[in-house]
């Protein structure tokens, strides 16, 4: 700082304001009023940001001219531990890095550790699967449903998500015993078959899941203010979206109808209809009316998975110890926020010899200042809150 | 000189109603915050706060004395950047305001403190001030959420100031008076048609309209809370603060609630009476009614801002002022010439 200061290139060679000298005053431009900027650090420790995100921000009054969101302030090495762990406990750790679709990360892992091991795993195993993820899915969504609403500053369907998360959560831990972390998977199957009641239980919630969607949708999607504070803001163009990689409602909010359950169908998601929910703006509106409908879509998947449900074997016979073939894969699937994949390489071990995790927050994460630029500082909640990530997601 | 002990006494009187005001005041706050704590929670699928209680009551009616409880015992932190005389003072500034607009506010006949001939100009000037402890703590916390949160609100209070001046005037026009006291007795007297018993509400219903959007503007009441938006700026002017300060804050939006739904009683609702064109017995046995009446009256207003809390998202800052300049602003305006139009055609 003192270097430039006292350097040349300062007016006339003279330090500014140096003991002994007048003050200089430069005037710049045609003497206009000059504003600053003001940097302003959003973050680790924001509520909008949903855990620990940092976004550096630069604000011309309430306008937002440059954004940096600052990764890392959650990495935890899990790619790293996985060396380290069997298939078994991997598929605990998965688990953990996005704690609102647990149960879809745990499947990746054991379908690309089932694919290097040419397992055939049973049916019902698969639709069970098929049908857990759905669930899950909902309550991914049901979680961004309400911190969205928190954040426009609509608290009351906070509440009310959360009542229907609790229902699903009830139904998930009386089948896998874990409310967060389900860990119910395992390589060639599942831990436990279902309970008794579960699927009674399951059928009687399906309908309530839809009845409740319906009053979010006329809770926030209809109201004027909800509307004027998300229509045409954060709009993201389809071409920028793949450029960067989103994936998820982010991208189908743009009218890409990318979806692996349809495109690449991995578990039993061929032999069920799902429909992809596409909206056309891509902007804050269109993503949240995008997780509504996919809410409806997921609960559509769960009464086609208990009309079809075959009795059988919940798990393929297995070695005691698990090892992969030495060899390389890569499985995708359609995590509830985007895109995932599980890159696996094995040396023929207990252990993975590398394991790489594409999650869809880190790529929904870097879009944040492209949307935000000129944006103001209140619509950056309402972008923020709409492009879903989750911290532990994006950093590992 | 008078002894303070006698009864009648100056000193006494005032004594007294400074003593009666600053309890209602705080016991006013605390109903209103517990009411909202419990029919928000109601509203949410939830019961509200439900352990803390006064002796076999429980239901949480001890819920905010706790909270008031816990504030006194919080580390009073001023941060090391701050302006420190500014930041301990802005509460303060913040909060009396609220206080001395009751004084004009009369709750029963003859349950008044003070019978002002400007009683109107007096309360809404008063409420205006508070603005200036806001931008004290803004600018005194050191801190950019703060000063954004402050800027915001000094905003805020000069947009939504004039529709509410200018419905407060639209009643002292068709009172006739500025004394609060006179505009609730006037009030009772109206006749729609010549026949129909009203109140102010039913010929002005778009300045009550007007009045309770602008009150909540100003009280930055969701959905008009930007200058506190906790999800953007933290929260805003009190993002610095801790303790009794907090409290302050806190306090004085609760009182805020109290004292302009009383106005709002008092301008467009009829006051005391019960009924247009009520009659009410002499004696304290109408001054209890009269303030049992206001006061079920300012209950039912703070329990609608209630409901807005719970339903409505937060507005932006832009799409507020917009709204204050292009709709509330000139509809004010435009109602203002009507009555004046009617009162000067119409005898």
């Amino acid at each position: 700082m003192s270097e430039t200061l006292a350097s040349e290139t300062s007016a006339g060679g003279v330090l500014p304001g140096a003991p002994g000298e007048a003050l200089q005053v430069e005037v710049r431009g045609e003497g206009e009023l000059q504003t600053q900027d003001m940097n302003l650090n959003v973050g680790p420790q924001h509520p909008a940001t949903h855990g620990v995100l940092r976004v550096v921000i630069d604000v011309d009054g309430e306008r937002i001219v440059g954004a940096q969101p600052v990764v890392g302030y959650m990495h935890r090495a899990f790619e790293k531990l996985a060396e380290h762990r069997d298939y078994r406990q991997i598929i605990a750790l998965v688990n953990r890095h996005d704690w609102l679709s647990a149960f879809c990360n745990e499947v990746g892992v054991a379908l690309a550790v089932e694919q290097m091991m040419e397992l055939e795993v049973p049916e019902r195993a698969q639709w069970i699967r098929t049908m857990m993820c759905e669930w899950n899915r909902i309550m991914n969504h049901l979680m961004f449903v309400s911190s969205f609403g928190l954040e426009l500053g609509a608290i009351t369907p906070m509440f009310y998500a959360f009542r229907e998360r609790e229902d699903i959560q009830h139904l998930m831990e009386s089948a896998t015993g874990g409310r967060l972390h389900f860990t119910y998977t395992r390589v060639g199957g599942l831990k436990d078959d279902l309970p008794l009641g579960f699927l009674k239980a399951s059928e009687e919630l399906v309908p309530v899941v839809r009845r409740r969607n319906q009053e979010y949708r006329d809770l926030l999607l209809g109201n004027e203010i909800f509307r004027a504070r998300t229509k045409g803001i954060g709009a993201l163009e389809p071409e920028v979206a793949l450029d960067y990689g989103v994936s998820g409602p982010s991208l189908h909010a743009t009218g890409v109808a990318e979806d692996s359950r349809v495109t690449e169908p991995y578990l039993k998601y061929d032999e069920v209809d799902v429909a992809v929910p596409v909206a056309r703006n891509g902007d804050s509106y269109d993503r949240f009316q995008v997780l509504l409908d996919r809410i409806d879509a997921s609960c559509d998947i769960i009464e086609q998975c208990l009309a079809n449900l075959p009795p059988g074997p919940i798990s393929a016979k297995v070695p005691k110890q698990i090892k992969a073939p030495e060899g390389a894969i890569y499985v995708r699937t359609e995590n509830p926020l985007g895109q995932g994949g599980y890159y696996l390489i094995s040396d023929g071990g207990k252990q993975p010899y590398r394991m790489r995790m594409r999650t869809p927050s880190f790529n929904n994460v870097q879009m944040i200042p492209h949307l935000l630029q000129g944006e103001l500082l209140s619509d950056m909640v309402a972008i923020m809150g709409s492009v879903y990530f989750v911290v532990g997601d994006v950093d590992r | 000189m008078e002894s303070i002990f006698t009864f009648d006494s100056l000193l006494f009187t005032v004594l007294v109603k400074v003593l009666v005001i600053v309890a209602f005041f705080f016991v006013a706050a605390l109903v209103v915050g517990y009411l909202e704590h419990k029919v928000m929670g109601h509203m949410q699928d939830r019961t509200g706060p439900m352990e803390a209680g006064l002796g076999p009551v429980k239901h949480g009616v001890g819920q905010l004395v706790a909270d008031g409880a816990k504030f006194l015992q919080k580390e009073d932190i001023i941060p090391r950047s701050a302006d420190p005389w500014v930041f301990a003072l802005a509460p303060g500034v913040a909060l009396v305001p609220t206080l001395t607009i009751l004084v004009v506010i009369p709750f029963g006949p003859g349950v008044w403190a003070e019978n002002l001939d400007l009683g109107l100009f007096f309360a809404l000037a008063a409420s205006g001030v508070t603005v200036i402890g806001v931008l004290m703590a803004g600018w005194a916390s050191a801190n950019k959420f703060s000063l954004m949160g402050a800027i915001r609100d000094a905003a805020q209070l000069i947009a939504y100031e004039l529709p509410l001046v200018l419905a407060g005037a639209a009643v002292a026009l068709q009172a006739g008076t500025l004394s609060l006291v006179g505009i609730v007795e006037r009030q009772n007297e109206l006749l729609l048609f010549g026949a129909v018993p009203v109140w102010y509400g039913i010929p002005q219903f778009v300045g009550l309209g007007l009045f309770f959007v602008a009150a909540m503007a100003e009280l930055n009441r969701p959905p008009f809370d930007m200058p506190i938006a906790d999800s953007e700026i933290i929260a805003g002017h009190m993002t610095e603060y801790t303790g009794l300060r907090f409290a302050f804050f806190l306090l004085s939006e609760y009182a805020g609630m109290v004292v302009l739904s009383a106005l709002a009683t008092v301008l467009f609702l009829g006051g005391w009476y019960p009924w247009p064109g009520a009659e009410l017995p002499d004696g304290p046995l109408g001054a209890v009614i009269g303030t049992v009446v206001t006061l079920a009256k300012i209950i039912i207003l703070t329990l609608l801002m209630t409901w807005a809390r719970a339903t409505f998202p937060r507005l932006r800052e832009d799409q507020l002022q917009t709204m204050a300049w292009t709709i509330l602003i000139p509809l004010a305006l435009a109602q203002i010439v009507v009555i004046a139009i009617v009162i000067v055609v119409l005898p």
